[in-house]
Parts: C-alpha cells; sequence; structure tokens
C-alpha cells in the first residue's frame, strides 16, 4: 500500500508504464479476444488489470529513449521516460518529495503508522440497550524512529482503538495546545454511517484515522506530544480523560452556578488555573455568562475595551489567510472538474476503441473484398491506439488527482486555522472580561472604603466585606496575570504557525504545481507517439487524396 | 475537388478543344451566404464549375444553388439510375437555433461539396442530363424545375400506369392469399442484405462515441479555462515570484484551452462528420436493396401474369375464338413489358455488384483519410500540451524551497 490516500477516493495505479496487451498489436490473431478489452472503459478504482510489463514486439519506440518526434536530441529531455511511481508517502504528506514537509516528517519520532484489521466489538457496560450497543475498533501500528545505535526497546507498538479514543485525543490536543493549527480530526459523520454499506464507511473511516494521525505525527509540535504518544503507545483503555458532552457538562455547571452566585468559597470567579481553558464548553456557566456580556460589550458599547487587538500585522495575515481560503476554494473546484474531465475523455477515447474493435472484427469476418480486408487492418490499428492513449490518459489522471489534492489538504488546513484564532479571540475575551471585572471589583472598594472611613472606629461588617473584597481581588488579580501570560502564548503560536503555514505552503504549492506539470508533460509526450505512429501508418491515405 | 481521370484541376492552361487535353470536371460549393428573413430565411451557396466537357459551357461557370436544389439533383438521380448507390446528402431539418450556426453550416458545406464532386467522379451518374441542369442552369430556371417536382406528379405517366398496376397486384395478391412479398433466394445477396444491415449499426455506434469525444473535448477544454483562472486568483495570494509561477501556469492552462476547442471542431469536421457519412452512405444502399426489391418483384408478377395469359391465349387459339386476335396483341404487349421489368432487375443486380466493389474501395480510402486527420489532430494537441507544460519547468525549478523568496 502506497498509503497515498487523497480526497478523490482513487487508488493510484501501479507504478508501470508499458500498458500493450500483445493480443492487441498481435496481427497474427485477427479475431481479438474481447477479454482485454472487457476491462477498458473500468474506472480507476482498482487499478488498470491490463498493465503488463513487456512492451509490445510490435511498439519498440514506445520505451526508447528518445524524446518526442517533433524536437531533436538537443532538446529537454522527454518526460516520457520518467518513470511514475506514485509519490511515497510518509505519514500523510501527499505533495512533492523534495520538500521540506518530508524532512519534517522524518524528524518525526514516528517513522510509520497504520490503521487496519477493523474489528467489530461488543459495549461491555452501561449500555442502554440489552444486547445492542456494537462499535469498531482499529488497529494502530507505530513503527518508532530509533537511532542507528539501536538502543533498547520495542520498534513498533500496536494498539487497539476506537473512534471515540480519536474523539478524545482531538479533544485533549485542542484543550493543550491552543494557538496551533492542529489538523483537523476525521467527521463524526452520523448520517452518513446510515446512507452507505457498512464496509465502505469502516473503510473511509479507517483511512481518515490514518491520515489524521501521519498529520499529527508530522506537525513540528503536536508530534512530539504526550497525548499522541500515549494514544499511540499505550495499550489498553486510552488514559485520557474523556471528553464529555456538552449536555452534560451544562449539567454540572448549573449545579454550581447558584454556589457561584451566592457566594460560596472564591464568590464565583475564575480560579487562575481554569482561565487558561475558554469559557465555552467548559462547566463555568457563570463564567460563560460574564464573557458573553463582555463580548456584547465590544460590540455594542461605546467604550472600547482595555485590550484590544492591536497586532497590525497578525490582522493584515488573517485576512490574507482568509483570501487564500477563498482562492484555495475555488481552485479546488476547479481541479476537480478538471480531473473530472480529464477522466472523461479517457473514457469516451476507450469506448470508441471498443466500438472500432468490434466493427474491425465484424468487417473480418463478412469480408469478401480485399478493400474490406485492409480497412478492418486499419480500423484495428486505430483501435489499438485509441485504447493504448485512453490507457495513458486514465494513468496521468491517476497522478493528476493526487498533485492536485494539496488543494484540498490546504483547503482542510484552513480550519485548523480559523480554529487557532478562534483560541486567540476566545482567550483575548477572557483578558478583557477579566479586566473589566476587576475594574468594578477596584470600583467597589473604594466606595466601601470611602464609606467606611466616615464612621469613626470603622464598621465591622463593612471592614470584613471590604478584606473579602481585597481577597477577590488579588484572586481575580492571579487570573488576570494567567489570563494574559495565556494569551501571549497563544498570540506567539499564531504567529509560529503563520510563518510555518507560509514557508511550508509555497514548498508545497510548487511541489504540487511542478508534479503537475511534469506529469502532464510526460504523458502528453507518450500520447502524441501513440498517434504520430498512428498518422504515420495512415499516411498514405493522405497522399493519395490529394 | 475530385478531379475524375486523376489528373489536377485547373489544366485549364490547354485549350479545352484539343483533343489530346484529359477531360476533367471539377466542382467546388463554396461561400454560404444566408438570404431571406425570419422563418423563409435559408442559406444559399456557390457552386463553381470548372470543366472541358464539350457538353458543358465555357472552362468556368457559377450559379447559386440551396439546399433543396441539392435535394431535388438526388431525387432525380435515384429515380433515373436505379441500382447505383447514390452519394448521400447532409441531413435535412436541424433544430431551428441551430441551422445558422457557423458550425453547422461549415459541416453542411463540406458535405455538400462532397456529394456533388462524388457524383462529377462517378463513371454513370456524371454523365447525367440532371447534373448539367444543376451545374449549367440559371436560377431561374433552377427553381422552376424544383417546384415541379413536387407531389405525385413527380411521376410521368408511365409510372403512374406502374404504380397502378403495383396496387393491383398487390390487390391480387391478398385475394389470393399471397400476401408474403416475393424475395429473390440469392444466398450471397442474402449475406450481403445482413452485413449492409449489421454494418449500419456498427458504424453508427462508432459515429455516436466520436460525437461524444467531440464533447469531451469541449469540456475538458472548459475546465482548463477554470482551472487556469482558479490558479491565477490563487497565485495573487503568494509572494511575487511563486506567484508570477502561478499566474504564468494559468495562462497557459487558458491558452490550452484555446487549443482543446480547436481540435474539437477538427474532430467534429474531419472525424466524425465522415463517419456519419459513412452511414449515410449505407443508408442509400438500403435504398438501392429497395429498389432491387421492388424490381424483382415486378418482374416476378409480370413473368407470372404473362404466363398465365399465354396459357390463356392458347386456350382462345385452340377454341378459335374471335378473341384470339386481340388476347395475342395485350399478350405480345405484356411479353415486352415482362421482359422489360427482366432487363430492369438484370440492370440493378449487375449495377450493385459494380458498385459494392466500388464502394467497399470508396469507404477504404476515406476512412483511412479520416483516421490520418485524427492522429494528426491527436498528436498535434498532445505535443502542444507537452510544449505548454514543460515551458514552466525551468521557472518551477527556479522556485524551489530556499532560493524563491
Amino acid at each position: 500500500m502506497m498509503g497515498a490516500e487523497n480526497h478523490y477516493g482513487l487508488e493510484p495505479p501501479p507504478p508501470r508504464e508499458e500498458m500493450e496487451t500483445l493480443a492487441l498489436v498481435d496481427d497474427d490473431h485477427p479475431s481479438t479476444d474481447p477479454h482485454p478489452l472487457a476491462a477498458v472503459p473500468a474506472t480507476l478504482h482498482g487499478g488498470d488489470p491490463l498493465l503488463f510489463p513487456p512492451p509490445s514486439p510490435h511498439s519498440p519506440s514506445s520505451s526508447s529513449p528518445s524524446p518526442s518526434p517533433s524536437s531533436s536530441f538537443l532538446d529537454p529531455p522527454a518526460y516520457a521516460d520518467v518513470v511514475f511511481s506514485p509519490f511515497d508517502s510518509q505519514n500523510g504528506t501527499s505533495s512533492g518529495s523534495n520538500s521540506p514537509r518530508c524532512a519534517a516528517a522524518a524528524a518525526s519520532e514516528y517513522a510509520r503508522i497504520t490503521v487496519s484489521d477493523p474489528q467489530k466489538e461488543q459495549e461491555t457496560s452501561g449500555s442502554l440497550v440489552p444486547g445492542g450497543g456494537t462499535y469498531v475498533t482499529y488497529l494502530i501500528t507505530t513503527k518508532i524512529r530509533t537511532p542507528a545505535s539501536g538502543g533498547g526497546g520495542p520498534t513498533e507498538f500496536r494498539v487497539r482503538r476506537r473512534f471515540r479514543d480519536v474523539v478524545t485525543l482531538a479533544d485533549r490536543l485542542a484543550e493543550s495546545y491552543r494557538g496551533f493549527f492542529i489538523p483537523p480530526r476525521p467527521d463524526k459523520s452520523v448520517v452518513e454511517s446510515q446512507v452507505m454499506q457498512k464496509h465502505e464507511f469502516v473503510e473511509q473511516r479507517r483511512s481518515a484515522i490514518e491520515k489524521y494521525l501521519r498529520r499529527l505525527a508530522a506537525h513540528p509540535v503536536i508530534g512530539k506530544s504526550d497525548e499522541l504518544r500515549v494514544f499511540l503507545r499505550t495499550p489498553g483503555k486510552l488514559p485520557l480523560s474523556a471528553s464529555t458532552d456538552v449536555a452534560s457538562r451544562m449539567l454540572d455547571g448549573a449545579v454550581r452556578l447558584p454556589k457561584q452566585l451566592f457566594g460560596e468559597g472564591g464568590g464565583g470567579y475564575a480560579g487562575p488555573q481554569d482561565v487558561v481553558q475558554p469559557a465555552k464548553g467548559g462547566r463555568d456557566l457563570l463564567r460563560i455568562f460574564k464573557e458573553l456580556k463582555q463580548s456584547v460589550a465590544n460590540d455594542w458599547g461605546g467604550a472600547k475595551p482595555a485590550v484590544v487587538e492591536e497586532d497590525k500585522e497578525f490582522l493584515e495575515r488573517k485576512e490574507k489567510v482568509q483570501d487564500l481560503e477563498q482562492q484555495l476554494s475555488t481552485a479546488s473546484q476547479q481541479a476537480e472538474a478538471l480531473v473530472k474531465a480529464q477522466q472523461d475523455i479517457g473514457e469516451t477515447l476507450g469506448e470508441l476503441g471498443l466500438a472500432f474493435i468490434k466493427l474491425a472484427k465484424f468487417e473480418t469476418e463478412e469480408a469478401t473484398y480485399d478493400s474490406q480486408r485492409i480497412r478492418a487492418a486499419d480500423i484495428k490499428c486505430l483501435a489499438t491506439a485509441a485504447v493504448k492513449a485512453s490507457r495513458f490518459y486514465r494513468e496521468s489522471n491517476a497522478q493528476t488527482v493526487k498533485h492536485l489534492d494539496t488543494l484540498h489538504e490546504y483547503l482542510g488546513l484552513m480550519l485548523s486555522v480559523h480554529s487557532a484564532f478562534s483560541d486567540r479571540s476566545s482567550a483575548l475575551l477572557t483578558v478583557q472580561t477579566l479586566l473589566s471585572d476587576l475594574s468594578s471589583l477596584h470600583a467597589r472598594a473604594e466606595k466601601l472604603e470611602a464609606a467606611s472611613s466616615k464612621i469613626f472606629g470603622g464598621d465591622k461588617s463593612r471592614i470584613r466585606k471590604l478584606e473579602d473584597l481585597k481577597e477577590t481581588i488579588r484572586i481575580t488579580e492571579d487570573a488576570k496575570s494567567c489570563a494574559i501570560r495565556g494569551y501571549e502564548r497563544i498570540k506567539e503560536n499564531n504567529k509560529t504557525e503563520l510563518e510555518r503555514l507560509d514557508r511550508e505552503r509555497r514548498d508545497d504549492f510548487v511541489a504540487m504545481l511542478r508534479g503537475f506539470v511534469v506529469n502532464q508533460v510526460g504523458y502528453a509526450e507518450k500520447i502524441a507517439n501513440v498517434w504520430a505512429k498512428e498518422a504515420e501508418e495512415t499516411s498514405r491515405y493522405a497522399k493519395e487524396s490529394n | 475537388m475530385i478531379s475524375p481521370q486523376g489528373s489536377p484541376p485547373g489544366s485549364s492552361s490547354q485549350s479545352p478543344r484539343s483533343p489530346s487535353a484529359p477531360l476533367f470536371l471539377s466542382v467546388t460549393v463554396t461561400d454560404p451566404v444566408k438570404l431571406g428573413n425570419g422563418v423563409q430565411a435559408y442559406i444559399s451557396y456557390r457552386v463553381i464549375t470548372k470543366t472541358n466537357l464539350p457538353e458543358y459551357q465555357g472552362p468556368e461557370k457559377i450559379v447559386i444553388r440551396r439546399y433543396s436544389d441539392f435535394v431535388w439533383l438526388h431525387d432525380r438521380l435515384a429515380e433515373k439510375y436505379k441500382g447505383i448507390f447514390i452519394p448521400p446528402l447532409p441531413e435535412k431539418s436541424a433544430v431551428e437555433k441551430f441551422r445558422f450556426s457557423a458550425e453547422f453550416i461549415e459541416m453542411r458545406r463540406q458535405a455538400l461539396d462532397i456529394f456533388i464532386n462524388r457524383i462529377a467522379s462517378h463513371p454513370q451518374l456524371k454523365q447525367s442530363e440532371d447534373l448539367r441542369t444543376f451545374l449549367q442552369e440559371d436560377e431561374e430556371t433552377m427553381e422552376r424545375a424544383r417546384s415541379q417536382e413536387t407531389g405525385i406528379f413527380k411521376k410521368k405517366p408511365t409510372d403512374l400506369m406502374q404504380i397502378f398496376k403495383d396496387v393491383q397486384s398487390m390487390v391480387s395478391d391478398v385475394v389470393l392469399g399471397k400476401e408474403k412479398p416475393v424475395e429473390e433466394s440469392n444466398p450471397e445477396y442474402e449475406k450481403l442484405k445482413h452485413y449492409i444491415f449489421e454494418l449500419e449499426d456498427h458504424l453508427a455506434e462508432a459515429q455516436k462515441q466520436a460525437y461524444r469525444l467531440v464533447k469531451r473535448h469541449r469540456e475538458l477544454g472548459q475546465s482548463l479555462a477554470d482551472f487556469g483562472k482558479a490558479i491565477k486568483l490563487l497565485g495573487a495570494c503568494e509572494g511575487d515570484s511563486l506567484g508570477k509561477v502561478f499566474s504564468d501556469l494559468g495562462s497557459k492552462s487558458e491558452l490550452l484551452s484555446i487549443k482543446l476547442q480547436k481540435e474539437a471542431h477538427n474532430l467534429l469536421m474531419n472525424f466524425e462528420e465522415p463517419l456519419k457519412d459513412y452511414v449515410r452512405a449505407v443508408q442509400s444502399i438500403k435504398a438501392t436493396m429497395t429498389d432491387r426489391a421492388n424490381a424483382f418483384r415486378q418482374q416476378c408478377e409480370l413473368a407470372e401474369t404473362t404466363k398465365l395469359k399465354e396459357i390463356n391465349l392458347d386456350k382462345l387459339m385452340l377454341m378459335r375464338s374471335e378473341k384470339a386476335v386481340e388476347a395475342e396483341i395485350e399478350y405480345k404487349e405484356l411479353k415486352a413489358e415482362s421482359e422489360e421489368a427482366t432487363r430492369r432487375f438484370e440492370t440493378i443486380v449487375k449495377l450493385m455488384s459494380e458498385e459494392m466493389m466500388r464502394f467497399q474501395e470508396q469507404k477504404t480510402a476515406d476512412l483511412g483519410l479520416a483516421f490520418h486527420e485524427f492522429a494528426r489532430g491527436q498528436a498535434k494537441l498532445a505535443n502542444e500540451i507537452a510544449d505548454a507544460w514543460r515551458s514552466l519547468v525551468p521557472k518551477l525549478d527556479a522556485c524551489s524551497p530556499s532560493m524563491c523568496s
């Protein structure tokens, strides 16, 4: 398995060039066995069963090193002779082999991750439906890159995971690596699982999980994460805290709310360690409300909040990324249309060839005139050329699909970028909320102080309130510092990731275009050769009619 | 333009009257022009005849003709030259919208040109008086001749008689219970009929795929244009040097789109049309087969009727009846007709076998040329594609990692 899965769901054909079957050009057997041609209209899926290694003795020039007929030896080398092997992807990168992405992948500690062997298992406990509740597990095999000195320790790990575990991994990573462009995890896609055949769905999911894990491993920061390591190496139950669904979280939050409102413990203010996580999706309902209020104040209120997104460079980049996303979307669409058009033309050529084969066979069987026999031979020649060209089109397309898949990959990456940007804005919102909390707390403290200073000897209850308030202010100050630190960290992550995106994107795009172009040239030359020969063989007709 | 004796056209440098000059007749159909308004609008063509045949006027003659004039010629020849495969005409009507499209007009013009030249190079057909009328007469005469040919008044009186006789014999067949039409029992001819019918199916399939291929070229052209545009826009998001490469790639893609549309047109005119023409030719053969079947039936019926008359005559002569004289005259008439019908049938048979050989040879040449044009066009296109993409490789190489900023 080359492992180069892609968006279009096509399997790469085996990396061979020659495809003439002897039966097609063998003139000793005029009644062609229809069997090899029955596969001619086959789709790309499943590879081309008609690829045989040895070239036909009748067409030596298809494997000769000479360049395309129209060029001399001084011209650039013919790409027809480049052996097109499908890109051997390592850990999910499907772009050119020279990019630093490959180098990054090579630096990852994970040499290869494979997902295989889906198994159905029974839900053992907590199942509401008696006898129901099956799920699928996948075998995940990880080969570790070991130093040449060959220290001890296993080089391969095998674990069994279910999709829920993948979701857990994704959630934990999202929490720990805010601000990073975390590769998006496979969809939960409930609807599709009902529409598709079960095995089709499982296969799609298997492939998606594999791609996802490989991408994670290739990320310079996340590839080294504990979460990923634990996921890949620890057999048995996944030792990451499971994500709970939003409903139960809200439920928990609702339980805590009265305590927060009526002042127990810290009086309902977020502790420092909690602020590092976003409010949304957490259990802290009060915090959610506060931040919501803050964001409304930001949007509609006249006063500017104390800290705003001022980083002009960031804003510029953000705009650029949005523009990029739009263009990627269009380009990805058009690439799909292009691939389809190329596939169609190849298919129709194949069908044309088939129709002519049948005609040739018919004429040969019914021939009563010599001119008929000659014509039958001519028709068969043309049909052969058409079928050859058709195969080249289809092969070329399989490669094109892989090259242009980079567009779709980057489009998918945009999701991660959005996520990272929203990490930043929610962190900012937390800071803003805390700042306005602080300012209102300070205002209250001032008022209390002013009021209690008017009473000589002090007011016991007021003094106690003031002390509590000062305690709260202290806690909130801590939280504020934490939040600011978290925010700055996220900003820094955004920055490095954007730089990485620019760098890698440039390289990946160059590789994509180069791969696309070289592939097109190579196959166009092959196709030109096929037709040039056919034109040569029929050239006597051209002279005759003049 | 096909010169019947194989000599190049334009050898009119030699005096037309000199006996040693090879005879030639070459025709061109050209210059389609839309005339008339609204529903009655039509296309007229300029037909240029160059010849040194004595029956024709001058070295060159130009007339204006329209499609229905060609139809007239075709139908006249079909009537007079039974047994010969009359060269087929392009299809009559088209969807209204399409009727005046440049492509359709060009396809029709080409087909009409081929049609008239096939007639001009056919050993028997080229001597036809109707051909001379078509090529020489002024437009008014042509229009008159054309409008006379409508309805059943197309037929001359003797043909009208024949129609009545046919009806009569059909009725008598029914009455006598001989409903099954009489057919030849010639195994070779049976084989030929079977061949022709099946050939039409195969050819229709090939032509269908050829037409689809034309469409696919157009679609690919369109998607290349769209892709090129999108790539250009995407490149605008990138830095200067890489953005330039994107832009170049997009431009090449758009360029190739144009080339694909061109090739689509070339395929249509020089590959798909010849295949369609082949199908039409086969249909023309089927028409001749119908003529042959009719002639055979007539011959059989007249032979039978004659026989009956002979028997009757003998009876009358034995009886020494006065009706014998009249009966003898009738019998002699009928016998002559029967012999005529037999001659007609045998002519058709003989002509058909010559025509079949000619047809096979002609089709091998036509198809060979079509294949050649197809291969040439595809090779040219593939080379253009290779050249366009190849020109980008050095630019992309210059953009390799760590070199572009």
